[in-house]
């Protein structure tokens, strides 16, 4: 199977409480904080290597596994660790994340696709510094291809992958006609989530994602990145989301201590007045 | 002059209270706009649910009553969505699970910009600009969208649900639109639903959840409280990964936004990502043995103790206080 990772890199979403908002609200500050992965592209990126290899012999690849971002020349830093990690190829496509939002992002992605025909989109179901939970959906429907959001298993069956999708009150699980498109939720990190065809289901994965061993991230310098630019892949976009303000959330006061039960029961009935 | 369409979500073919709140944005959004707005149901059986509809003022509402709809898929809900979206100036949704898969979706087949999950609208010179948590609630964005017409979702815990205003919308009855190839490729096999007594997180006033600290005893431990209260069960994700909870328990970014009357954290630390799903909530207790704990610093009351003995101790305490009236 061939799978494309669609990666954006975030301000450290561990101390997103230590964004800065000048008082002029014309902006987010994240300096001071490290770039990292989007998680849930992480849970992507994992997804993929899992469903290109028999999880009792990762170490032989079964597929290709090939991983776009858009960004500028740093962004290639979040490609080199995916690659170290077991991604076979990287794309990046120059641009500045100025110039793009969710709806630029899906029709670039949507080129990059057409051009690669992998038989399976993967990514995270939302980016967590703009929290939009758009792109994936998007580049589906550009394509006309299936989709699955907010997958929390999947099962590859023949020309086809089974996916268990997290929805309000249950689970709900569709089977997609590859090629397809899925985005990922936490879970699919899971030891039983993930099933190529050649992976035995009674496999268990370790916990999480993977770690790139440092002979892989020297070997990651060595495979290939190409860089596009952006209007070759969004040719004549601009964006069309803008934003005009940004302001901190109100900040909640601590309130007070309760000695006891008692006390608390006698607070929530008599003050807040809410039991 | 635009108007707004809400797309309705169903469940055995009846209305979801979610939609309600998007009615409540689209009676806000609409005059800023100086037009109105319609809503649009889709399913198996949307004729009749489209009836409990007509009471809340919508110039029109569309049934899109079709077997082929009986099981949700975007790919076969988008293109009717997008053909009846096309006249309007805004297409909304709740952001539930069902608005959040659906509606991007429709923004792409419609080539129009998208704002997600919005927390409050404005209007400012005859436009609309959209409030956005972002950065896992830590951040707020002023958002306008530049495409003549404009897809958002909207909080559900933001927004009431509407109450009905009277009058009688007509309904009107619309084809479904032809899918296209996807919907060919698209299969649905099963919904395992969790089938509970106790109110939905999503619209539940009080909401009792725990941490990894309960371990085992979650269940054991927090059931009790949830049923005298009448309350939902929410969880952290530490408590959902470590097995002691159901993944669809999770409140946090990652999971459910809440914000209900009462909110009790039971053994939860406060990581970002858990607070970001709940600090909406009107009054929060915290129960923790851990005094130094980050959500002491946003709770209302908090109360450092051992779980495992005043988790019983409240419930038996709220239940005798039931009992008095």
């Amino acid at each position: 199977m061939k799978v494309l990772v669609a990666l954006k890199r975030v301000a450290d979403p561990d101390n997103a409480n230590k964004i800065k908002i000048p008082p002029s609200g014309e902006k987010i500050d994240t300096a001071g904080l490290e770039w990292k992965l989007n998680p849930f592209d992480d849970y992507a990126l994992e997804t993929a290597l899992r469903l290109t290899e028999n999880g009792k012999n990762p170490k032989a690849r079964l597929g290709e596994v090939v991983v776009v971002t858009l960004g500028p020349k740093e962004c290639e830093t979040t490609l080199r660790a995916a690659l170290a990690t077991g991604a076979d190829r990287a794309i990046r496509v120059e641009a500045t994340d100025e110039e793009l939002d969710g709806r630029i992002v899906a029709a670039a992605l949507k080129t990059i696709i057409a051009e690669e025909k992998p038989d399976l989109v993967l990514m995270g179901k939302q980016a967590v510094d703009g929290d939009n939970n758009q792109v994936g959906q998007s580049v589906a429907e550009l394509l006309d291809w299936p989709m699955a959001t907010f997958a929390a298993t999947i099962t590859e069956e023949a020309g086809a992958v089974v996916v268990g999708r997290e929805v309000d009150g249950g689970v709900l699980t569709l089977k997609l006609g590859l090629p397809a498109v899925v985005t990922v939720d936490l879970r699919i990190v899971a030891p039983t989530s993930v099933y190529s065809a050649q992976t035995d289901r009674a496999h268990k994965y370790a916990e999480g994602v993977r770690f790139a061993a440092l002979p892989a991230i020297m070997a990651a310098k060595k495979k290939p990145l190409v860089v596009k630019p952006l209007a070759e892949v969004a040719g004549g976009m601009s964006r069309t989301a803008h934003y005009s303000k940004f302001e901190p959330p109100p900040q909640r006061k601590a309130g007070v201590k309760v000695q006891d039960v008692a006390e608390l029961v006698a607070k929530l009935a008599g003050e807040a007045k809410v039991i | 002059m635009a108007d707004v369409l809400v797309i309705a979500e169903l469940s055995d073919g009846k209305v979801r209270k979610t939609t309600l709140s998007a009615i409540t944005f689209a009676r806000e959004a609409a005059p800023l706009l100086g037009g109105g707005f319609s809503i649009l149901v889709l399913g198996a059986g949307a004729k009749a649910a489209a009836a409990e509809l007509t009471g809340f003022g919508a110039a029109k509402v569309y049934a899109c009553d079709d077997p082929s709809l009986a099981q949700y898929t975007a790919e076969h809900f988008a293109p009717t969505a997008a053909a009846v979206g096309k006249s309007f100036g805004v297409v909304v949704a709740t952001a539930s699970s069902f608005g959040k898969d659906l509606l991007p979706r429709v923004a792409a087949r419609l080539d129009a910009a998208y704002a997600g999950d919005c927390s409050a609208v404005s209007g400012e010179g005859g436009k609309l600009v959209y409030k956005r948590p972002m950065f896992a609630g830590n951040a707020f964005g002023y958002c306008t969208l530049s495409t003549p017409l404009q897809v958002v979702t909207v909080r559900q815990s933001e927004f009431a649900p509407a109450a009905p205003s009277g009058g009688a919308s007509p309904v009107e009855d619309v084809a479904k639109a032809a899918p296209g190839a996807a919907a060919g490729r698209v299969q649905f096999v099963s919904l395992e639903q969790v089938k509970s007594a106790r109110p939905e997180l999503g619209d539940a006033s009080v909401i009792v959840a725990g941490g990894r600290a309960l371990k085992e005893r979650f269940n054991e431990l927090l059931e009790p409280l949830a049923d005298t209260l009448g309350a939902a069960i929410g969880a952290s994700r530490a408590a959902c990964d470590a097995g002691y909870a159901p993944g669809d328990y999770q409140v946090g970014q990652t999971g459910k936004i809440v914000a209900p009357k009462l909110y009790f954290a039971i053994g939860i630390s406060g990581a970002i990502q858990h607070i970001a799903g709940m600090k909406g909530s009107k009054t929060i207790v915290a129960i923790n043995k851990d005094s130094e704990a980050p959500i002491f610093q946003l709770s209302d009351y908090g109360l450092v103790a051992d779980l495992f003995q005043v988790v019983p101790e409240l419930t038996a305490a709220l239940k005798a206080k039931k009992a008095a009236g």
